[in-house]
């Protein structure tokens, strides 16, 4: 039956409604996953605490419950918010988190769209909730907000340039753009003439991934990059007048962009949905078989979650830089190193 | 009908004459940032007026007063035993060390002189008082820096303590357990051992600290050089206890004060400076001072003698004409009370000098030219808090 219904031929709207639905669904699933799993219940083991007890059995609806309060709480605009401009904000960052997604692959088919220049759109979109979170800085009229504002422009800039550099090695030893070419490429490519877990790119562009995730972690403005919320200093940076729905917007697209964040680095560096060559041979399946759209997802979300708890492990464990420390730490440090990937990876793409 | 307009006329002209202040503030030199009274990181209500130029801070001015009680006012109706349950709240979190050196005070007055066994129950708990609020200290920073996690560690550890004072004294934060004389009532059976233990835990507490946050690089980098206290300028603006010990002064009453009440004569440890003066250095030298304080308990409690809890003191206690000044090394710095009698049942005056008061002064000078991230690590490590700011 399953079977039928892959070869059944669908109308446009069709595929697109079931598109929309899945694209809800590949952010918020993912989100609230994350967020019940490490931030309340990781979280609180490392910090020797016990997390949410009371909702459910084992605190498991305290994510419901969560909803259910911000949905129901006050939706404030200060008195003298420019209020069109507040109002929009969490939008922004909320929109560039969903385009974020579109591009991500998570079977051989079972993407949201499949465009060549895959790559350069996800770096190109990501820094969209930059206008977001200017936007939200500057209408809150809130001195806190303002300096939260500014300190993100200048810090997700700046994480920019790494952020892209790091993947161009990636975009050079795979040769291409596309991010389902991206894992090909890792699928069939081979490390030394063996090839039985492909080429994940985790091992030979291993400067690279430690880049791409260095910078990803200043772009969600987690620990230790977190100046622009640091609540112990702007009590909660350009969201500190934000409260209700608004606030929760905020509250998912930060998590949402940090599973999406780790999507892509398991495309890029990791393999996507693809499972290491011997075990497809074991199955005997095809690497990019049909049953890939079904275990992909899986796969993608297994990869995702680990990377997620990378992303939440440092944000407890670590103190937060300084700006003018995380921009020397960018311009210095990463963006020179980044440049010495590149160059490496290029003469090495020669050599073998 | 009417009412609605004039509604919204009223609205119309708030949000002229909000653009016109927010004009104003943005045309000004530098940009005016209230930190506090209501801010995470001010520990309850101070304020801190900031005057800044982007980030950098061009004057910084402290507005203490928020929580004011009153506390020296109130202790002239009370009779002295019932100051102890008010000074209680000065320094919340080690409140046992408020009572002692007004306790000292009352007792060199009296001259009466408390017996050894009672002297080392109050050098315990004045102790335990310490590890217990610096405890919270060393998790506090972490907090400040953005690192949430030292914390939690330093509230479940912090209770191992809090556990032993609550066994000996019956309450958890604010014991009034000192009497002049003496103290309330002899330690319960087992407490010594179950003491010891615990503090085995708060000595793998300070070891995880040292692991979790000192050796951590980029807690160094945020505090190594930043708040730098020169000792002649701290001295100048009257700083004591870690704060001024961690910019190289060696000076610690508990050696160098002479208290006939308390016994630290009896043990052998050793006073801990550092030469930096920096956010760091006080860092390290609190964490140093909880180890030496564990040091100090367990000699005492393995040199604790028998005999009775309390000197001869009459049933009303009525304090001679005169006045007297004692200051001991509190968790937070010198406290002093002053104490003046005229021969009643209360206090004619008292004047608390308080540790983080004196700390505070010294904001001003020290914030100028710093980041607004540093003011915040520098307060922290400083370390106040509000109830002794303000008493």
């Amino acid at each position: 039956m399953i079977s039928m219904l892959l070869a059944a031929e669908f109308a446009w709207w069709q595929t697109t409604a079931f598109k929309l639905v899945m694209a809800i669904v590949a952010v918020l699933i993912p989100a609230g996953t994350t967020v019940y799993l490490y931030l309340f219940k990781m979280v609180s083991f490392m910090q020797s605490r016990l997390g949410p007890m009371e909702a459910g059995p084992y605190g498991s609806m305290q994510l419901l419950a969560e909803l259910g309060k911000n949905l129901q709480k006050e939706d404030i605009f200060p008195l003298k918010a420019d209020r069109a401009v507040f109002a929009l904000a969490p939008y922004v960052v909320l929109m560039s988190t969903f385009l974020l997604a579109v591009v991500i692959p998570f079977g051989p088919d079972a993407a949201f769209t499949n465009i060549d220049v895959g790559v350069y759109l996800a770096l190109a979109v990501s820094s969209v909730s930059v206008i977001g979170i200017l936007m939200a800085g500057w209408a809150s009229a809130s001195k806190y907000s303002l300096l939260g504002g500014l300190r993100a422009a200048g810090q997700l800039i700046a994480y920019e340039l790494p952020l892209i550099l790091a993947v161009v090695g990636v975009v050079i030893q795979a040769g291409t753009l596309n991010l389902q070419g991206i894992i090909a490429a890792q699928n069939q490519q081979e490390i030394f003439g063996w090839g039985a877990i492909g080429n994940p790119y985790i091992l030979t562009q291993f400067v690279g991934f430690m880049i791409f995730m260095i910078a990803v972690q200043a772009e969600l403005t987690q620990v230790p990059f977190d100046m622009p919320i640091a609540e112990s200093e702007l009590v909660s940076g350009y969201m500190t007048e934000y409260s209700g729905f608004r606030f929760l917007m905020f509250f998912i697209g930060e998590f949402a962009t940090a599973n999406i964040f780790a999507f892509l680095a398991s495309v890029l560096f990791l393999g996507g949905w693809s499972v290491p060559p011997f075990v497809t041979d074991l199955l005997g399946i095809a690497w990019d078989s049909n049953w890939m759209n079904f275990i992909g997802p899986l796969v993608m979300l297994t990869k995702m979650l680990l990377l997620t708890f990378i992303i939440y492990w440092v944000r407890f464990t670590y103190p937060r830089f300084r700006e003018d420390q995380l921009q020397k730490f960018a311009w210095k440090f990463l963006i020179p190193l980044s440049l010495l990937n590149i160059f490496a990876t290029g003469v090495l793409k020669v050599v073998f | 009908m009417t009412a609605i307009s004039d509604r919204r006329q009223l609205a119309y002209i708030a949000a002229q004459a909000a653009d016109a202040r927010v004009n104003v503030e943005l045309e000004a030199e530098g940009m005016t940032l209230n930190i506090g009274p209501q801010h995470p990181a001010t520990h309850g209500t101070l304020r801190i007026v900031a005057r800044l130029d982007g980030e950098q801070v061009i004057e910084a001015d402290p507005v203490m007063g928020y929580m004011h009680r009153g506390y020296e006012k109130l202790a002239e109706v009370r009779t002295y035993p019932q100051v102890t349950t008010l000074i209680n709240r000065i320094d919340w979190l080690g409140s046992f060390a408020n009572e002692v050196p007004f306790i000292l005070a009352a007792e060199q007055l009296m001259d009466i002189e408390a017996p050894p066994r009672a002297r080392h129950i109050r050098t315990i708990l004045f102790e335990l008082a310490r590890i217990a609020n610096v405890t919270l200290f060393l998790g506090d920073m972490g907090v400040q820096l953005g690192a949430v996690t030292p914390i939690f560690y330093a509230f479940r550890d912090r209770e191992h303590i809090l556990n032993q004072i609550e066994s000996a004294t019956g309450g958890r934060f604010h014991p009034n357990f000192d009497r002049i004389g003496g103290v309330k009532d002899d330690l319960p059976a087992g407490w010594l051992a179950e003491t010891k233990q615990s503090l085995g835990e708060i000595r793998k507490f300070c070891d995880q600290m040292e692991d979790l946050i000192l050796g951590n690089e980029i807690f160094q980098a945020r505090t190594r050089g930043i708040g730098v206290i020169p000792a002649d300028v701290g001295l100048s603006y009257g700083l004591s206890g870690a704060n001024i010990r961690s910019s190289g002064v060696d000076w610690d009453l508990r050696r160098d004060g002479a208290h006939p009440g308390l016994a630290y004569n009896d043990v052998e440890w050793r006073v801990w400076t550092h030469p930096d003066g920096d956010s760091f250095a006080r860092y390290w030298v609190r964490l140093q001072e909880v180890r030496e304080s564990c040091l100090i308990v367990e000699q005492l409690l393995d040199s604790m003698p028998s005999g009775p809890i309390m000197a001869k003191v009459p049933r009303i206690i009525k304090v001679p004409e005169g006045e007297a000044y004692v200051e001991t090394e509190n968790p937070l710095g010198v406290m002093g009370y002053y104490v003046v009698s005229q021969g009643g049942l209360e206090p004619f005056r008292v004047k608390i000098r308080s540790a983080s008061f004196s700390n505070m002064s010294i904001s001003p000078w020290l914030l100028k030219g710093t980041y607004v991230p540093d003011v915040i690590t520098i307060l922290a490590s400083l370390y106040f808090i509000l109830g002794d700011i303000d008493r």
